[in-house]
């Protein structure tokens, strides 16, 4: 039984999630009594807060160790510092994408920031989870807070579509999730992640019970999910072009790190010693999504579909880190997700920032013909990104790549490593394509596609570039600090 | 002794009325044998102990789930006879599904067996009888879960501002009441007193 100082000394260490979600609470109470430009003062806000709880996070940083709240509902420890900072990021981004794509539209409504920072707040308690309990919430309220965000624009039938589909299919995988967590906890009497690995670990000198690994499976079910990995990757292209496209490009970014990170925390923390087991599901999942992501971009004229098979192929790159498992597999795994994570970032900015007179965004691939005339500022930086996407060096994106398949050859898998390269090379097409259309490309007559200077790109846009570019000086510190997560987590 | 015999009668009351529920021909006796479920499953669980979750059942199901689902009942015209046509189709479907779930809960019940020091002592038991249900629940709440119960009061917000954010249209033309306004009137400029003379007329 925990008695009352510990409860406030836990809510004071646990001080950038409650501030998280009292500024949350703050903003929706001064949006509601706003009359005018609510979306652009809450838009400010809601950075402020994230950059705020950012800061925070980091602080907790500075003491080294692992340290478990509320009993051992959360732990805080480098790995969630290391998820957070990306969480964040893909979460101040999509605000600005945000303001882009609806601060003056007539579905731009304020509830799109309060909704983002309630959702980062799930996935930071995702990222913190200590326990089968904190899990749950934490990925019950980010994903019905993203349910609501696909279904933002209520006038499109599409994005009524896809709100409603992301749901139904949501639902069910998170029935999958509860009916595994029910069975782990059924056949080890306890839902703590420390818990759960001693009583592995003592199972390992014989057999495995059955219901153990039928629960795990189940679990991995759910997160493989989340993480719109084949073959539970097909909501993934239709909410994607039905959604906003800044809601778009926020479910490219955050939830997938968040969700990665869930995922090593049940693998590594809570059954690591079944690595052995869960590697062959991995393995599957991982290879499927490489192949589906690279071959089934190849036919799409929708750019946010392709987008989404895109963002299934990284799915499975990054999912080879955990295959390979140990602290390098994990390393190149958070090494991946981040150069993902600004690529994606990067891309949409790019996206966002092309549209035509009635402030739509281009959707289709021939509507960016003939972009490298009307922008080129914009068109090499889209064909930077892409490029790097596609994994050649000297950009960011190749040094996320290499790191992955070094750690695979680490491991004596080069069957596997073959596989992932040719799969690289064939998804590289469609990036590549899009390059084509871009700078060779006539644009058609009543094509009025045109890019403004704004806010995204100079925050978002020129920063990602930046970075990508840039990366091949300073690999050091990201693979320091990658490795210094993955050490923490045991 | 009488409390084996308050659970028979009990769980016979349930399983008779839940199989009315759903052979029912009137939808609204179907929702009247579903109250009369939660009730008789409210009377276990007091059997078990857990007087809290049985007032609760009470209170939620039959006061306000299973009323509102009266409600729907009545107040929409739902075709529920041109909905029961196809479902013979799906008898031998819903048969093998069926069939199938029960021989995974037998399978699963005859391989049930614990992993090694998993502490056995969290089977539905009351502990603590000297407390009851309510101040027990209310003490492990508001300290051991109290992030998952802070969280799912996050979770039900979030639900709030979808159903407001996705549902509430300002359409121009409607005549809302505006209680400051009203309050505000004052009589001069509501009411005009005319002086008119004899015959006149306004």
């Amino acid at each position: 039984m925990m008695d009352m100082t510990t409860i406030i000394t836990d809510l004071y260490m646990a001080r950038a999630d409650v501030f998280l979600a009292c500024a949350a609470l703050i903003l929706l109470a001064v949006g509601v009594c706003l009359k005018t430009r609510a979306f652009h003062r809450i838009a400010i806000g809601g950075v402020t807060a994230l950059v705020l709880t950012l800061i925070m996070t980091l602080q907790q940083d500075n003491s080294g160790d692992s340290i478990t709240l509320f009993g051992d509902m959360l732990v805080y420890d480098r790995f969630g510092v290391f998820m957070k900072v990306l969480v964040s990021i893909g979460a101040i981004s999509a605000i600005f994408m945000g303001v882009r794509d609806l601060g003056d539209h007539v579905i731009g409504k304020f509830e799109y920031v309060i909704l983002i920072l309630l959702a980062t707040l799930g996935m930071n308690i995702m990222i913190s989870s200590n326990n089968m309990l904190s899990l749950y919430m934490g990925l019950e309220l980010q994903s019905l807070a993203l349910y609501i965000l696909a279904a933002f624009n209520r006038n499109s039938l599409t994005s009524s579509e896809a709100g409603l589909k992301y749901f139904i299919l949501g639902a069910l995988s998170s029935g999958m999730l509860l009916f595994g967590i029910s069975l782990i906890y059924g056949y080890t009497g306890t839902t703590s992640f420390p818990l759960i690995a001693d009583i592995v670990l003592i199972e390992q000198t014989d057999m495995v019970s059955m219901g153990m690994l039928v629960g795990l499976v189940f679990i991995l079910v759910g997160l493989a999910f989340k993480i719109s990995a084949v073959p539970f990757h097909m909501w993934t292209p239709d909410v994607y072009q039905g959604a906003p496209s800044s809601v778009t490009a926020f479910f490219a970014m955050a939830p997938k790190m968040a969700a990665m990170a869930l995922m090593a925390r049940v693998l590594f923390s809570a059954f690591g010693e079944l690595h052995s087991d869960w590697a062959q599901i991995i393995f599957a999942i991982s290879l499927a999504s490489m192949a589906l992501g690279a071959f089934a971009g190849l036919v799409q004229k929708n750019l946010y579909r392709l987008l989404a098979y895109s963002s299934i192929g990284h799915m499975g790159y990054a999912l080879l880190g955990y295959f390979v498992g140990g602290f390098t597999g994990v390393t190149a795994t958070l090494v991946y997700l981040s150069i993902y994570l600004v690529m994606t970032a990067g891309t949409f900015a790019m996206i966002l920032s092309v549209r035509n007179k009635d402030n739509v965004a281009a959707t289709n691939l021939n509507e960016f013909a003939g972009l490298s005339k009307k922008s080129p500022v914009v068109a090499y930086g889209l064909a930077i990104m892409l490029f790097s996407m596609a994994g050649i060096p000297p950009l960011a994106g190749f040094f996320g790549k290499l790191y992955i398949f070094k750690a695979v050859l680490d491991g004596g898998y080069y069957t596997l490593a073959v596989l992932g390269v040719c799969a690289s090379v064939v998804a590289s097409y469609y990036y590549l394509k899009l390059i084509k259309i871009m700078f060779f490309d006539q644009p058609s007559a009543h094509d009025d596609y045109v890019v403004a200077p704004s806010r995204l790109l100079r925050w978002v846009g020129v920063p990602s570039v930046l970075f990508v570019v840039t990366f091949i000086f300073y690999p050091d510190w990201l693979v320091y600090e990658a490795t210094q997560a993955a050490l923490s987590l045991r | 002794m009488i409390a084996e015999a308050v659970f028979y009668i009990f769980a016979c009351i349930l399983i008779f009325s839940s199989l009315l529920v759903i052979t029912a021909r009137n939808p609204v006796h179907s929702v009247l044998f579903l109250i009369l479920c939660f009730f008789n499953a409210a009377g276990l669980f007091v059997l078990l102990g857990a007087e809290f979750i049985g007032m609760i059942l009470a209170i939620v199901y039959v006061g306000a789930v299973a009323v509102l689902f009266l409600f729907v009942v009545m107040m929409l015209d739902v075709d529920f006879v041109g909905l029961r046509k196809g479902v013979m189709k799906y008898v031998p479907l819903g048969l093998v599904v069926g069939g199938l779930l029960l021989a995974e809960l037998g399978f699963l019940y005859f391989a049930w067996a614990p992993a090694e020091g998993a502490s056995l002592t969290l089977a539905a038991e009351p502990t603590g009888l000297e407390k009851s249900n309510t101040h027990a629940l209310g003490s492990m709440i508001y300290t051991q879960y109290i992030l998952p119960f802070q969280v799912s009061g996050l979770v039900l917000l979030v639900a709030m501002i979808g159903a407001i954010t996705l549902t509430l249209r300002h359409r121009p033309g409607v005549r809302r009441q505006n209680i400051s306004k009203q309050i505000k009137t004052q009589p001069q400029d509501a009411v005009e007193l005319v002086k008119v003379e004899t015959g006149a007329g306004v």
